[in-house]
């Protein structure tokens, strides 16, 4: 048994984590593990709940994807009910959606990714942050709030209010869209285009300088996992599972989410509160799996809008199977940014989204439901049973950043082999450890349904505890 | 002019009460050019600073690491905000607190899941207790943060809305002490 390393917390990722790297006793790198530390129990809590509060009450398992927590319940709730939504609700829960992906993925690359993208890896932790990128790149910086807004201001005027709006409920949505709003949404749209227009261009020339990044960013072959229409595009809403292997080769495909279970399991290991899903034909923990934007691109055969047709067609040329490195999830976040705001242009142009029938009425006719959508990080199911009168018995759910677990482990203990030894941890290495995380862009109040931030120190531990060196960075 | 020492920070809450923060978009601008931002979520600070002149707490205390670290906060701190429901009153993590931690663990890690490789996997079948190790331990209930430390304000909504937060950074940076008063309520 060598030394342990321990990277703790990992800032700027929504949620509590810990690194933790062991040595061998040449001083290389044995193991590395991404520990998550906190946990809410929203399994269990919402146990005697009528099912119709699930969507407000799983909304604030996270505040930076509320929408879709909302729109898997609500799914959910459908199945309870037994019933298919309205056009009109259907399509607005389709807008909701886009607003929610667009603030989301907005969030992840200009406020917490951006400072590593455009300062560097290797720059001064107390300016790689969105304020010391104000100081250096001001118009970005702009761009990004911008675009954040944009798609908190779609959620508002749809669904009442930026977060946690009460809106999505079984059988439809609680409120119909006036033609003022739609108008309001629409005149937004050339800015939002214009800005995800230059930030494209502006990332893609940027690539050239993180070779090193996308070659060890936890690229490895695997299985993605995302949700696609009847025609294998994108369906971040009402589509069915597809799961491809690493050479792109479809290995199940159309899965109704009732099936979920016959094709994913769940591990529990006590070394963190974030469970390990793996593929159940492939057993665990070989059944590694990756979900996300990048997947989603992998999974589907293209975006179904042009401009972001284009971008995807392009980002598939990247590597000859799917696109294997987690940090074009970057890219994949800014090309779904570009299919969210071209798909609000194509659902405002539509007459039924202002109409008023916007929900199904019925009594609960099932004890089960399951509902699952595509959140801005990926698959997110929800499972529940209710009793006769439609009290909540037990829920399951499965997020995106636990279907990643496994390859977020994977991930840090490539990097861990290429920058680390026991002679040298440079501090640029431990931003990279965790960055690679970042690309993930794992939001851990979903996962553990927590959220959270604590110091780093980097711990040399001998195996029986005692401390051999310590690394602070402050 | 000394520029106001500003951290945020989140224990058991969802983050909303942070993204209500970044809800005041463009004139977050203004508010990080009067503020020393030395800890929160968006900066890669690792150590809570020596001191700070206020802190904003999202989240109840629901771990040993959020009660350590609230108590250090305390420490450090000139002016503690309870910054959302959740820190006021505990809110949603509170619903756990009907049942035995133990029961809220199995659920998620015994019930919902179907392999166990650390504990051999035929333990899952007699539904043993699920021991954790190295990560902090729950609390047995989740409290609000003024019931282990002084809080000196507090602002009630689920999230509170971006224009009460920017009323009370704006009073904070002033240098006033913030009276919330009927500005936000519980749920707002
Ligand atoms: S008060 Fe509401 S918005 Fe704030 S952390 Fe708690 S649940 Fe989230």
């Amino acid at each position: 048994m060598g030394d342990r390393i321990t990277i703790e917390p990992v800032t700027r990722i929504e949620g509590h984590g810990i690194i933790t790297i062991d040595l061998d006793d040449e001083g290389g790198v044995r193991d590395a593990r991404f520990q998550v530390t906190q946990f809410r129990g929203f399994e269990k809590l919402t146990e005697g709940r009528p099912f119709y509060e699930m969507p407000a009450i799983t909304e604030r398992i996270c505040g930076i994807c509320p929408v879709s927590h909302a729109l898997a319940s609500g799914r959910a709730g459908d199945a309870i009910l037994g019933v298919h939504p309205p056009e009109t609700a259907v399509l607005l829960r389709r807008l909701c959606n886009c607003g929610a992906f667009i603030q989301s993925h907005a969030l992840s690359f200009f406020y917490l990714s951006a400072p590593d993208l455009l300062l560097g890896m290797d720059a001064d932790p107390a300016r790689r942050n969105i304020v010391g990128l104000v100081a250096a790149h001001p118009d970005l910086v702009r761009d990004g709030i911008r675009l954040r807004q944009f798609g908190q201001q779609v959620i508002e005027m749809v669904g009442g209010r930026r977060i946690h709006p009460a809106w999505v409920v079984p059988g439809g949505v609680d409120a119909a869209l006036s033609g003022e709003h739609r108008e309001a949404i629409r005149r937004m749209l050339p800015e939002a285009l214009a800005i995800i227009t230059r930030t494209l261009a502006l990332f893609k020339q940027a690539l050239g300088d993180f070779s090193a990044e996308i070659e060890t960013f936890a690229r490895f072959p695997s299985l993605y996992m995302g949700m696609v229409d009847g025609d294998g595009k994108l369906d971040h809403v009402q589509g069915r599972l597809r799961i491809i292997d690493a050479t792109g080769g479809i290995v199940a495909d159309a899965i109704d989410p009732v099936d979920y279970r016959q094709h994913i399991g769940e591990a529990a290991e006590p070394w963190s509160y974030l469970k390990f899903p793996y593929y159940r034909p492939l057993g665990y923990p070989d059944g590694l799996y990756r979900v996300g934007p990048a997947a989603r691109l992998n999974v589907c055969n293209g975006c179904g809008t042009p401009l972001a047709d284009r971008e995807w067609a392009e980002f598939r040329s990247l590597e000859r199977g799917p696109v294997s490195s987690s940090f074009h999830n970057h890219y994949a976040r800014l090309i779904e940014i570009l299919y969210g705001i071209e798909t609000i242009g194509e659902l405002v142009a539509q007459p039924a989204l202002t109409g008023a029938r916007i929900r199904a009425l019925a009594q609960p006719n099932f004890p089960e439901g399951v509902g699952c959508v595509e959140a801005p990080r990926g698959t997110l199911i929800h499972h529940y049973r209710v009793d006769d009168n439609g009290l909540m018995t037990w829920a399951n759910l499965i997020v995106a950043t636990g279907h990643n677990n496994l390859a977020m482990n994977r991930g840090v203990l490539q990097v861990a082999h290429r920058f680390i030894t026991a002679a040298e941890v440079p501090e640029g290495a431990l931003n990279r450890l965790e960055a690679v995380i970042r690309a993930f862009d794992p939001c851990l109040s979903c996962s553990t349904h927590a959220i959270g931030r604590m110091p780093l120190v980097v711990r040399l531990r001998r195996p029986d505890g005692s401390i051999l060196r310590e690394i602070s960075r402050s | 002019m000394n520029r106001l020492r500003l951290a945020t920070t989140w224990l058991d809450g969802c983050s909303g009460c942070h993204m209500s923060l970044l809800d005041l978009d463009e004139a977050l601008l203004d508010i990080l050019a009067g503020v020393e931002m030395v800890y929160g979520p968006l900066v890669d600070v690792k150590d809570f600073p020596a001191r700070a002149d206020v802190t904003l707490v999202e989240g109840a205390v629901g771990s040993e690491a959020d009660r350590r670290h609230i108590l250090e906060i305390r420490e450090r701190t000139g002016i503690l905000v309870s910054f959302g429901d959740c820190a006021v009153t505990a809110n949603v993590p509170a619903m756990r607190n009907r049942f035995p931690v133990e029961a809220v663990i199995a659920r998620a890690y015994v019930d919902n899941a179907d392999r166990h490789p650390a504990a051999g996997d035929g333990a899952a079948a007699e539904r043993p207790a699920f021991a954790f190790t190295g990560v902090p331990r729950l609390c047995p209930t989740a409290r609000p943060v003024h019931e282990f430390v002084p809080v000196d304000v507090f602002v009630p909504g689920c999230p509170p809305a971006a224009a009460v937060i920017a009323w009370l950074l704006t009073e904070l940076v002033a240098g006033r002490t913030p009276e919330i008063g009927g500005r936000s309520r519980f749920g707002a």
